[in-house]
């Protein structure tokens, strides 16, 4: 019943998809500028309940994290001391990563977390006992993928070495395979591991594929996922970052002297 | 006329199926069926977009030329299916993470473009509206019966709450690993697909093949 009206010719097809393509891209983005401030918010509300669960997480100690127990401190990366002039309620560290005056390019060499800048300073969380002293240390570390950029938080415990948890709350790798270093099952491979070797060299990892039982890696290093090894190679990687002396190495050193 | 719209929205509940009499859609009916509530949303997001996409190609159905109408359908389809996922992300988070890429790949179920070229191009706005509608209940018929049959058999609990209590919780009920990996899910189709086919034969798929014999009997 439907005969077209239109007859085939180019410049009205062209027409036609050019105001098909117009109104598409026009209520795509009209969503997408009105829904995004729900969505920013529902991701920080998961960032935090991330955060929370990390501290659910804390090993040794059998009493209870609250909130209102962390310490947030904004750290300068480079010289690793704390930064009194910015405060850590505002610091936004998702937005200074990529400003130009708040970051530094990573020499490419150094980029094995493949991130390009960070920013010269970041948030960390602590949990302090009795004595003042440093028990927790939560750190967020941010890398990539195999096609989406991983955002997480390391726990460490108060000898910066051993791992407490290490957990991602934003990644968009392939479901079922790269995705799954959010399962419960790979984040309990963490709790316990060791950052450093007994010399103090950063040995913390992912394996390419399993961890031989008793040899020295396996204080160190958790499994790989198979069938993700740009995952598992990527978490490998922004770890070592992190850890290493252009990310929260000069902090941990300081916190290892008690200047934490 | 009122007959023709119920018909529209009604004959794809069973009759028409598009899961169990067309096969199409299985994909997403394997991946988010888990839980009933997984299954729940996804169908209710199915839908919304079979019944937008049915309206909206419909309305400028004469206006579409036919060298290019596929290229027109699947960029209001995959408009449509960026919104959805974005009305999901700012209202229902969890659930978007759950749903993960399912809810962006619905711009690849077969169903969406099927309607759209087999039925939008052809029939007028309110007509295909309703077909949208009647083809995303039935596709959520299937889907909420095997999300509801996987979560109870495989959690044994329903939308969540705890209906059977599983030995780990200290019960007598054991779960069924199997129910929560993708083959069950094809179990399941597969018994709901002969259950319907039982009851009305005209369903059956005709063979492509006849056996050699009878073909040589038929010659002669």
């Amino acid at each position: 019943m439907a005969e077209n009206i239109i007859h085939e010719n180019p410049i009205r097809t062209l027409l036609m998809l050019l105001g098909v393509a117009v109104v598409c891209a026009l209520l795509v983005s009209v969503s997408a500028v009105k829904l995004r401030p729900h969505y920013v918010a529902n991701l920080e509300a998961h960032r935090l309940a991330q955060l929370e669960s990390i501290l659910g997480a804390l090993s040794g100690t059998a009493r209870e994290v609250a909130a209102e127990d962390i310490e947030s401190r904004v750290v300068e990366l480079a010289s690793g001391r704390y930064s009194d002039k910015i405060d850590a309620a505002t610091f936004d560290a998702r937005k200074v990563a990529t400003d130009p005056d708040a970051s530094v390019p990573i020499p490419s060499h150094r980029d094995i977390a493949g991130i390009k800048r960070r920013a010269r300073h970041a948030t960390v969380f602590l949990v302090r006992d009795a004595n003042g002293g440093v028990d927790l240390i939560i750190l967020p570390v941010r890398g990539s993928g195999y096609q989406s950029p991983l955002y997480g938080f390391l726990a460490l415990a108060g000898d910066t070495s051993t791992v407490v948890a290490l957990k991602f709350y934003e990644q968009g790798d392939t479901p079922g395979m790269g995705a799954r270093i959010q399962d419960p099952s790979w984040e309990a491979l963490w709790p316990g591991k060791q950052v450093y070797d007994d010399t103090g060299a950063l040995r913390i990892g992912v394996a390419r594929g399993k961890v031989t039982p008793g040899s020295i890696d396996a204080d160190h290093m958790v499994d790989g996922i198979s069938g993700a090894t740009r995952t598992s190679q990527g978490v490998h990687g922004l770890l070592r970052f992190w850890l290493g002396d252009f990310g929260f190495g000069p902090y941990l050193e300081r916190v290892r002297r008690g200047e934490g | 006329m009122a007959n023709r719209y119920w018909n529209s929205l009604t004959t794809p509940l069973i009759g028409e199926n598009p899961i169990t009499l067309q096969i199409l859609g299985i994909c997403s009916a394997l991946a988010v069926t888990t839980t009933l509530d997984t299954a729940l949303i996804m169908s209710a997001a199915v839908t919304c977009v079979l019944a937008l996409s049915g309206a909206s190609v419909s309305m400028i159905r004469r206006y579409i030329p036919r060298s290019v109408r596929i290229i027109v359908q699947i960029t209001i389809i995959a408009s449509l299916v960026i919104i959805v996922d974005q009305v999901l992300k700012a209202f229902a988070f969890e659930m978007s993470l759950r749903l993960s890429v399912f809810v962006g790949l619905i711009v690849t179920n077969c169903i969406v473009l099927g309607r759209a070229e087999g039925f939008a191009m052809r029939h007028g706005v309110l007509t295909s509206a309703l077909d949208g509608i009647g083809n995303g209940l039935g596709y959520s018929l299937i889907l909420v019966l095997v999300g509801a049959i996987r979560e109870f058999f495989g959690h044994g609990s329903l939308l969540g709450v705890q209906i059977l209590w599983t030995t780990a919780q200290g019960g007598g009920f054991d779960p069924l690993q199997l129910m929560l990996l993708p083959p069950s899910a094809f179990f399941i189709i597969g018994g709901i697909i002969w259950l319907i086919r039982a009851k009305r034969p005209e369903q059956v798929d005709r063979s492509e093949f006849q056996v050699r014999e009878q073909m040589q009997e038929e010659r002669r």
